[in-house]
């Protein structure tokens, strides 16, 4: 393990909390929102695996002991670590945090900032604009049982990214966000607002690292995507915390009339790793694609909960979530589609596939629809399965051995939903991660 | 000069036998067709003796160069120089050609040898050329919504960048047109050239007016009941397989 000492207060200590809180003296609203969420926090109970929305998952190990905010990193650790978070090199802006300390801000081109776009930290924009905020950070409810986990966010909420992308705006490159955890039993709480105006596009990658493979952390996140009348948004999120962490992640997706939303959820790291991934289509024409991928190992657990929401008609979604399994690893899929009275014409589809490369792997899939529109073409299929037989023996039989044939076609199994990502460096970046957890099992 | 020798083979599937004690040797340069009726086990030869493991050898051998190759798994015996060209090739979603076929020549090479990808390239694109077959086919997964055709020059994509010893080519001329045929045939001719050995499936006479076979065999209930030269494919084709059946098969 490192040298980095352990942090002694943890989040769990109201006094820490509201110290914290009463920084933001000045931004009444949002220290009233902390309390708010710190309130919430006291009253939830933990969930027990007897909740339906916890259903499968290892709910008894859940514990938020021992996790605390850690300071501000050296400048030589914020360095060593910006210089790893240039990922992507054609990003519109980048902005990286290492353990909830924000150290590069964003820097825009002139012709973005000339165009009203506002890419910063949430600290920044706490204090520098208020009411876009009061007007859209956390007004998602939360429907998927992380409700607890989601106060948490709210009570320590600091740390994160505002983007927004004004009407008729498009940006080409993505926004990148990268997320770092440095010090063992860190506790962070990474946000992200995303607004996009009428007819803006943006691109947004999130990845959330650690400095060591074998990082300790609790990591809380949330992000909130906006998506107004024709919009376009595209975001790629890659959980990679390392393999000690337990990891939350709440996103929230709101789509306008016509908007055209994609969004990516890779997940490779972390011990625990629960994703609740709710998407409201409140305009008609919407297109929304949810994919998620990942690559589980060893013993860990991933823990997919997913909602699609047609509350408007002539609406279209579909997810498609992907995983493989290797070692005694553990995937829950747990997806609902639900369609409103009058949402007539929706087309909905949730689809969930895994594949088991150990023996000793489980998936379990629990795809559901709640219907309440007549006319609706909906649907909701899920596979587990092990590699096929015959593309094995194709593969060996010219010459490819048996170990790096079964992983060429799990690679092949993910490469579908890769090919959503619609960035090649940012796939590539992902491929690599997902092929790397190949060689750690 | 290398040789493959199968000798008094018997395959199963299941407890079902297939093959039934075959015999037959190739030897580099030579052409050898098989011919036979629907359902006599010509894919179960191919593919037992490229190491399917469905197929249970119950008895006899088969040497490469003298040596067995049914302690090899199928992947060993691929790289110790033989190759089956499918009669129905596997669709693999999300794997490209060119990665799968840079991954196949990686296993030939010595442990921390790389590949040297420019030569690679270079070398896949010429053979490509030959074959006719768009470069685009590169970045696409394998055999994923080819036609018939394609998945068969395909096939022999593959065996032109793997220079195997042996090839097993099972039906490689059903489903490609007249033009597709020729261009096929003058792949598999181009490497026979350079000594590469050929069992060759097949139920056409078409097929071999372009590859000329040195020997033909009929095979009937998992053997070979008549073997001969070209002209035999050609009393094949007049005859008929009830002239076989009548004739050849001992009662
Ligand atoms: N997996 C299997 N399980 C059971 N029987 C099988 C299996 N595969 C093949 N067979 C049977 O084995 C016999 C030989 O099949 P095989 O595919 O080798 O014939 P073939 O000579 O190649 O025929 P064709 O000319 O139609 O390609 C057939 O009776 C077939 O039904
Ligand atoms: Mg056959």
């Amino acid at each position: 393990m490192s040298a980095v000492a352990s942090v002694p207060a943890g989040v769990l200590d109201v006094a820490l909390q509201s110290a914290e809180t009463a920084a933001f003296r000045a931004q009444d609203w949002f220290a009233v929102l902390r309390q708010q969420g710190w309130h919430a926090f006291q009253s939830l109970p933990m969930p027990t695996r007897d909740n339906e929305k916890w259903r499968f998952s290892d709910a008894r190990t859940l514990s938020l002991d021992g996790y605390a905010p850690a300071p501000a990193p050296t400048p030589a650790q914020a360095a060593d670590l910006i210089a790893r978070s240039r990922l992507i090199s054609d990003a519109a802006g980048l902005i990286v945090h290492v353990d909830g300390h924000c150290v590069l801000k964003p820097t825009l081109s002139a012709e973005l900032v000339a165009q009203g776009v506002v890419f910063e930290s949430l600290e920044d924009a706490v204090r520098a604009r208020p009411a876009l905020l009061q007007e859209h950070l956390l007004k998602h409810p939360v429907l998927l049982g992380g409700d607890k986990f989601a106060a948490l966010h709210r009570a320590w909420l600091r740390a994160g990214y505002v983007l927004h992308v004004p009407k008729g705006v498009e940006v080409k490159q993505p926004f990148v966000s990268v997320t770092w955890t440095l010090t063992d039993g860190v506790a962070v709480f990474p946000h992200a607002l995303i607004i996009a105006g009428e007819r803006a596009t943006a691109d947004i990658h999130d990845f959330h690292l650690s400095a060591k493979a074998d990082q300790r952390a609790l990591a809380i996140s949330a992000v909130d995507i906006h998506a107004g009348t024709g919009s376009q948004v595209r975001r790629l999120a890659v959980q990679a915390w390392g393999s000690a962490t337990q990891s939350f992640q709440i996103d929230n997706t709101c789509g306008g009339r016509d908007a055209v939303i994609s969004s990516v959820n890779a997940a490779v790291g972390s011990r625990r790793a629960r994703l609740e991934n709710t998407v409201r289509i409140d305009g008609p024409g919407a297109d929304v694609s949810l994919y998620g991928i990942s690559v589980a190992s060893g013993e860990q657990e991933f823990d997919q909960r997913t909602l699609q929401v047609h509350a408007a008609g002539h609406a279209k979604s579909d997810l498609l979530f992907k995983n493989a399994l290797l070692g005694k690893a553990r995937t829950i899929f747990s997806g609902l589609i639900k369609v409103a009275p009058d949402a007539q014409r929706t087309d909905a589809y949730q689809t969930n596939r895994n594949l088991l490369l150990s023996p000793d792997a489980e998936a379990d899939s629990l795809p559901g629809l709640e219907i309440e529109a007549n006319d609706v073409k909906c649907s909701h299929g899920a596979t587990t399965g092990q590699i096929d037989p015959a593309e094995l023996f194709y593969l060996r039989a010219r010459g490819i051995p048996l170990a790096v044939a079964q992983e060429l076609l799990a690679q092949g199994f993910l490469e579908e939903v890769l090919a959503k990502v619609g960035h090649e460096e940012a796939a590539a970046a992902v491929r690599e991660m997902l092929r790397l957890k190949f060689h750690q099992a | 000069m290398s040789q493959l020798e199968i000798k008094d083979l018997h395959v199963s599937i299941g407890e079902k036998p297939i093959v039934k004690g075959l015999t037959l040797t190739v030897r580099s340069g030579e052409v050898h067709a098989i011919m036979g009726p629907n359902g006599t086990g010509k894919s179960t030869l191919a593919k037992a003796v490229a190491g399917h493991p469905s197929y249970t050898i119950t008895s006899g051998d088969v040497l490469l160069d003298g040596k067995s190759v049914l302690p090899m798994q199928p992947d060993e015996r691929a790289r110790a120089g033989l190759f089956l060209a499918f009669q129905y090739p596997s669709e693999i979603p999300g794997v490209s050609i060119a990665n799968f076929l840079r991954a196949a020549i990686q296993a030939r090479l010595g442990e921390g040898e790389e590949l040297d990808a420019t030569g690679y390239y270079k070398r896949l694109y010429s053979k490509m050329d030959l074959l006719q077959i768009d470069r685009k086919f590169t970045s696409r997964a394998i055999n994923d919504g080819f036609s018939g055709g394609e998945k068969k020059r395909c096939e022999i994509l593959q065996m032109a960048m793997l220079e195997p010893k042996f090839a097993l080519m099972d039906e490689t001329d059903s489903g490609l047109d007249i033009d597709a045929l020729r261009i096929v045939a003058d792949g598999v001719n181009a490497l026979r050239s350079t000594n590469l050995g050929v069992l060759m499936i097949t139920h056409y006479q078409r097929l071999l007016g372009y590859i000329v076979p040195d020997h033909v065999h009929v095979m009937w209930d998992g053997r070979i009941v008549k073997s001969g030269d070209k002209s035999l494919a050609l009393e094949l084709e007049a005859k008929g397989y009830d002239w076989v059946k009548n004739e050849l098969v001992p009662a």
